[in-house]
Order: structure tokens, then sequence, then C-alpha cells
């Protein structure tokens, strides 16, 4: 090879490429930079010895540590899991009432309990369990399907007119759209249930409705019936709006609230721990 | 050689393209090949015509911007959104919606999650339920009659490119659209062709099938079509 040529200004080597008249100074790159990229070769070669890389023609190279990103999360669960026991059994051995009654469970409880209703329940139930039209309140102590810790448990773990088989349901009939009733009674028994929370002026007429098509589910004096999830009629707290128009509309083509079931989405431990928030939230019974 | 592709612009874009040609062929065509990308798992069918016509809505308001279908296994990411994604559950996706932006939640396991009637009310105002969200509202899909007459073509399409439809499937396509969104008409038959399929009117409104209809059919079936009574984690660890 013959000698590099010399630039005759810089005294330094050129590459001995030439654009148009030009040629280009010899700048080596640094030699810190060159070893680096050696270095970086050399650990990419060993990677794929370590760790799953090449395609064979029946699988791939499994590497030298067995590693897999789900079995590192299997594992990585396992402790977590481990690490947890001391608490975890416990809750996995006792039932809500008890984990209610224990002052050391029930502070993991409230702590693991408002993780899940935030990310699960809030969008229906509004932070901290507040509720709107057609969510209930969670935190008042007025329930539809029951309020001691048990009820509050399953409610959750199997919904409310969910798709799960164990699932609460119970249907008030469409009075108007199916024409049970007739307009006036409709009416008239609206203006009943607006007397019972002491909204409105007793109907009589409306009174005898209610007795022959209301009753059994919402009860004589309209306090309803958790068997049935029938709400309580008599207080001042609605599920699916309140005032004349939202009582008349129900009674015609009534809504059914619809709350999933959640026992195979959350583990069993996650919503024992959520039904203890819910419990301890407000009217816990 | 290297004077050469220096100096010539098309030499050196050829030489290029071969180059970086070479590095993805080599990630992607094995994973074509191999038996074991995909998990063999119970359950797992095609869209049925609706929840098709849902997805496509999906893809056409470009939900994919916000929100990802892609459980990936690590810990924070199952405790929040369930068991991570199995390649089978996006094998009849053309294109697959895993997305890259977690504006909001990831959707891969959102069926079932919330009921129709909250769909409903997120989808037109999603500050309705969620009164700190940042989600547009879609207020137009509640209004917007569902246009399914080509359900059928959608389905021939997708056959094209290797989802498995029948031929009975394709010529029932617009009988299953109506009995899925309305309750009525041969259900039972649709659900035998794509079982697990939510049925009913979904947006509250049975007098017409919208497309808020189809998006909440869609949005409910996600990540609830694998059977895993059956399934054994272990022999998919990759
Ligand atoms: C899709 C909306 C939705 C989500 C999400 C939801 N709920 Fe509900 N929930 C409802 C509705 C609607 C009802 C009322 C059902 C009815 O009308 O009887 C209800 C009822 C309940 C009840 C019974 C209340 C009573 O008065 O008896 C409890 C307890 C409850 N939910 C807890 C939860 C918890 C805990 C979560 C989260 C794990 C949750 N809910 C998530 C909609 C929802
Ligand atoms: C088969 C049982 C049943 C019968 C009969 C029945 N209801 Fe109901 N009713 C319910 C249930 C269950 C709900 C709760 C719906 C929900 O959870 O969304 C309800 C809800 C209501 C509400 C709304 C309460 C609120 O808090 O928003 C009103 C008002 C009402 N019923 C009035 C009546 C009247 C008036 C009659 C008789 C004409 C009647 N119901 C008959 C079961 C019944
Ligand atoms: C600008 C970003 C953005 C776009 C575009 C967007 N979303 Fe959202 N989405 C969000 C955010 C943020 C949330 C969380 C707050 C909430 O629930 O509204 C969310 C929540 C949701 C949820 C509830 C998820 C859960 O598990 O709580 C669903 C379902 C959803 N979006 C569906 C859609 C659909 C369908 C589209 C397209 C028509 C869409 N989103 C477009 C940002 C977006």
């Amino acid at each position: 090879m013959a000698e590099p040529e010399k630039d005759a200004l810089s005294g330094r080597e050129t590459t001995g490429h030439e654009w148009d008249g030009l040629k280009e100074l010899n700048t080596p790159l640094p030699r810190w930079w060159l070893w680096v990229l050696y270095a970086t070769i050399v650990w990419a070669v060993a990677y794929t010895v370590v760790y799953p890389a090449w395609p064979t023609l029946s699988g791939y190279t499994k590497g030298m540590i067995d590693y897999s990103s789900r079995g590192e999360l299997a594992k990585n669960l396992a402790a977590v899991k481990q690490s947890r026991s001391s608490w975890i059994n416990r809750f996995e051995e006792s039932s809500v009432s008890e984990i209610a009654a224990d002052n050391d469970l029930l502070t993991y409880a409230m702590a693991g309990g408002r993780a899940v209703f935030a990310e699960n329940c809030a969008p229906c139930h509004a932070a901290a369990g507040s509720g709107s039209v057609g969510y209930p309140s969670l935190a008042d102590d007025d329930w539809l399907w029951g309020g001691k810790v048990d009820d509050i448990y399953t409610s959750i773990r199997y919904g409310i007119r969910s798709d799960h088989d164990d699932a609460r349901v119970s249907d008030m009939p469409a009075f108007g759209a199916d024409e049970l009733l007739n307009a006036q009674q409709v009416a008239d028994v609206t203006a009943h249930v607006m007397s019972l929370s002491g909204g409105s002026a007793a109907n009589a007429a409306g009174a005898t409705v209610f007795e022959d098509e209301c009753a059994a589910c919402h009860g004589e004096d309209g306090t309803g019936n958790r068997e049935l999830g029938a709400p309580n009629l008599a207080d001042a707290i609605w599920l699916n709006g309140s005032g004349v128009d939202a009582v008349n509309a129900q009674v015609k083509n009534p809504k059914h609230g619809v709350m999933p079931a959640w026992v195979d989405r959350l583990d069993d431990v996650s919503v024992k721990q959520v039904s203890v928030y819910v419990h301890s939230l407000g009217g816990g019974q | 050689m290297q004077e050469k592709m220096e100096k010539n612009v098309i030499l050196l874009a050829i030489a290029t393209l071969i180059t970086i040609s070479i590095g993805g062929l080599v990630q992607l065509v094995p994973l074509y090949a191999l038996d074991s990308t995909i998990e063999e798992v119970e359950g797992m069918r095609p869209y049925s015509p609706l929840e098709l016509a849902g997805r496509n809505i999906y893809v056409r308001e470009g939900c994919y911007l916000c929100h990802s279908q892609m459980i990936r296994p690590f810990r924070d990411e199952i405790e929040r959104y369930g068991k991570y994604s199995l390649a089978a559950e996006s094998m009849y996706d053309h294109p697959f919606q895993w997305g890259s932006k977690r504006t909001g939640p990831d959707v891969a396991r959102v069926g079932g999650k919330y009921s129709n009637d909250w769909h409903t009310a997120h989808m037109i105002n999603p500050r309705s339920v969620v009164p700190e969200s940042i989600m547009p509202g879609y207020p137009f899909m509640a209004t917007t009659e569902l246009s399914y007459d080509d359900a059928a073509e959608h389905l021939k399409t997708l056959s094209i490119v290797g989802v498995p439809y029948t031929s009975e499937q394709v010529a029932s396509a617009v009988a299953d659209v109506k009995a899925q969104a309305t309750g009525e008409g041969d259900v039972d038959a649709m659900l035998a062709r794509y079982p697990k399929a939510a049925v009913g009117d979904f947006d509250g409104n049975p007098d017409k099938l919208t497309e808020l209809d189809a998006m909440i059919a869609y949005l409910q079936m996600l990540g609830r079509l694998v059977d895993y009574t059956n399934y054994k984690p272990e022999m998919d660890y990759r």
C-alpha cells in the first residue's frame, strides 16, 4: 500500500477520497469510542447466548438462564405473595365479617380496598362512593340489597343483574309500557309514592293501587325490601332520580341498574378488602 | 467500493435498503414461521359482524391513539387490568389494536367491566360519569344509524387474509347484526356461530340500530373470549 498522502497545509493525513478537488482529512474515531463499539458487539453476542434469541427450525434457542418474561412475572408474583403471606393468608381464611371485626386486618383492608375502589368502582359509584343518578351512594345507610358486610360481599362478588349465574336479580314490571296500569292509575300511584316521603298530600286511589301492585316488593308502607332489591320509597334518597317526573318514568318504564360481577375480575382477597372498605364508608350495618 | 457508494446516491439508497431489510426480515420472518408464536387456547373465535362493525368504528375514530389493547406481563399491569394479553387474542385482528400510547387506560379486558348504560353515558359524554375525564365525547354515535348492508363483504374480505369465517357466517352476516343488536330473530343460531357474544339493545334506544350499539357490543366482548379453565400458562412461557 502506498504511503498515505499528507495534506500540505495542516500536515495531516488525508483519506485519499477526493470530491471536485477537495480532499478529506483523515480524522479517526476516538479510541474510547471504538472500544465502546466493540464492547457492545461482544455484549450483543453474549446476550444471544444467555437469553432466548435465535430462531431454529422447530422453535428458538432458549438461552442459558431459561429466561421468559411470563415466567419471570410468575416468579415475581409468587415472591410478592410470599412476602405478604403473613396477612394474605389470614384474609384468605377469614370471612368478611371476621375481617371487619379484626383491627389489624381492617387496616390492611382499608388501604387495599381504597385502591381497588378507585380503579374499579369509582367510575360508576363516584369518588368515595358518593354515587349519582342510577348509581347508588355507598356512603349512606340506605341499602338496596343489604348493608351487612356479608350482603355487600355478595353484591360485589356476583353483581346485580349481571351476566353471572348467581347475580342478584329482580325486575320491576313496566306498569305503563306493558299497560298493566292505565294512565290514571299511574298518576295516582305516583302521587301516593310522593306522599310517602311527605312530598305531597295522600292519594287514596293511589294507595289502593300501591297495595295491589307495589306492596309485594316495596312493602305495605313503601319502606322497601332488601331481598328483592326494592328501594325504600318513603325516604328522601332516590336511586333513579327524585321528583314526580322521575317516579312517574320509573312506574311507566322502569330502569334496572346493572352492576358487574367482580368474582372473575378481581381475586378474592381484593373483593374482601373492597367489601370491608365499602362497609366502612358510611352506614355499614 | 466505499468511494463508489459515497458518491452515488442511488447505490447508497439501495445498499441501505438491503442492509435494513436483512435486519427486519431476521426479526420478523421466524415469528410467522414458528408454531409457538400463537398460543393454543380454547374459546377464541372471529368477531361477530356487529362486533366487527364496532371495531371498524374504533379504528375510524382513532381510539387506539389513546387506548392500548395490550396488557404486558408486568405485575403493575396485571394487577390493574387483569391477565396479560395472549398473542392468540389478536390472531383475528387486521390490523391489531395493540396501540402504543395510554392517554386513557388499556381496554384489552374492558369487556364486562361496565354496564351498557355506563358505556352509553360515557361515550356520549365521558364527564357525565367520570368528572375528571379528558376523553372526547362521541355523541353522534348515539344518533348515527349503523350502516351494515355490507357486513358480509367485511367478513369476506377478512377471510381473504386468513380469518376463518365460514360461508354460513358470511351468508348470515346481516341477519346476525340484527339479531345481536336487538335480541330478535334467530339469536340462538347467532350465538352458536359466535359464542359468548353480548346480545341486546346496547345503547338504551331500541328504535334505532346505531353506531353506538356496535361500539358497545365490541367493547363488551374485549378480553372475554379465551376460556382459561384448561389453560396452562407455564406451557406458554416466553
Ligand atoms: C358499571 C357501573 C358499576 C360499577 C363499575 C360498579 N358498580 Fe356497584 N352498583 C352499580 C349499580 C347500577 C348498582 C345498583 C344496582 C341496583 O339497581 O340494584 C350497584 C350496587 C352496588 C352495591 C349494592 C348497594 C346496595 O345499596 O345494596 C354495592 C355494595 C356495590 N355496588 C359495590 C361496588 C363495588 C365495590 C364496585 C367495584 C369493585 C362496584 N360496585 C362497581 C353499578 C356499578
Ligand atoms: C317485582 C318487584 C317490584 C314491583 C312489583 C314494583 N317494584 Fe318498584 N322497584 C323494584 C326494584 C327492584 C327497583 C329498583 C330498580 C333498580 O335497581 O334500578 C324499583 C324501583 C322503584 C322506584 C325508583 C326508586 C328510586 O329510588 O329511584 C320507584 C319510584 C318504584 N319502584 C315504584 C314502584 C311502584 C309505584 C310500583 C307499583 C306500581 C312498583 N314500584 C312495583 C321492584 C318492584
Ligand atoms: C384523547 C384521548 C382519548 C381518546 C381519543 C379516546 N379515549 Fe377513551 N379514555 C380516555 C381517558 C383519559 C379515559 C379515562 C377516563 C374515563 O374513564 O373517561 C378513557 C376511558 C375509556 C374507557 C373506560 C376504560 C376503563 O377501563 O375505565 C373506555 C371503554 C373508552 N375510553 C373507550 C374509548 C373509545 C371506544 C374511544 C374511541 C371512540 C376512545 N375511548 C377514545 C382517553 C381517550
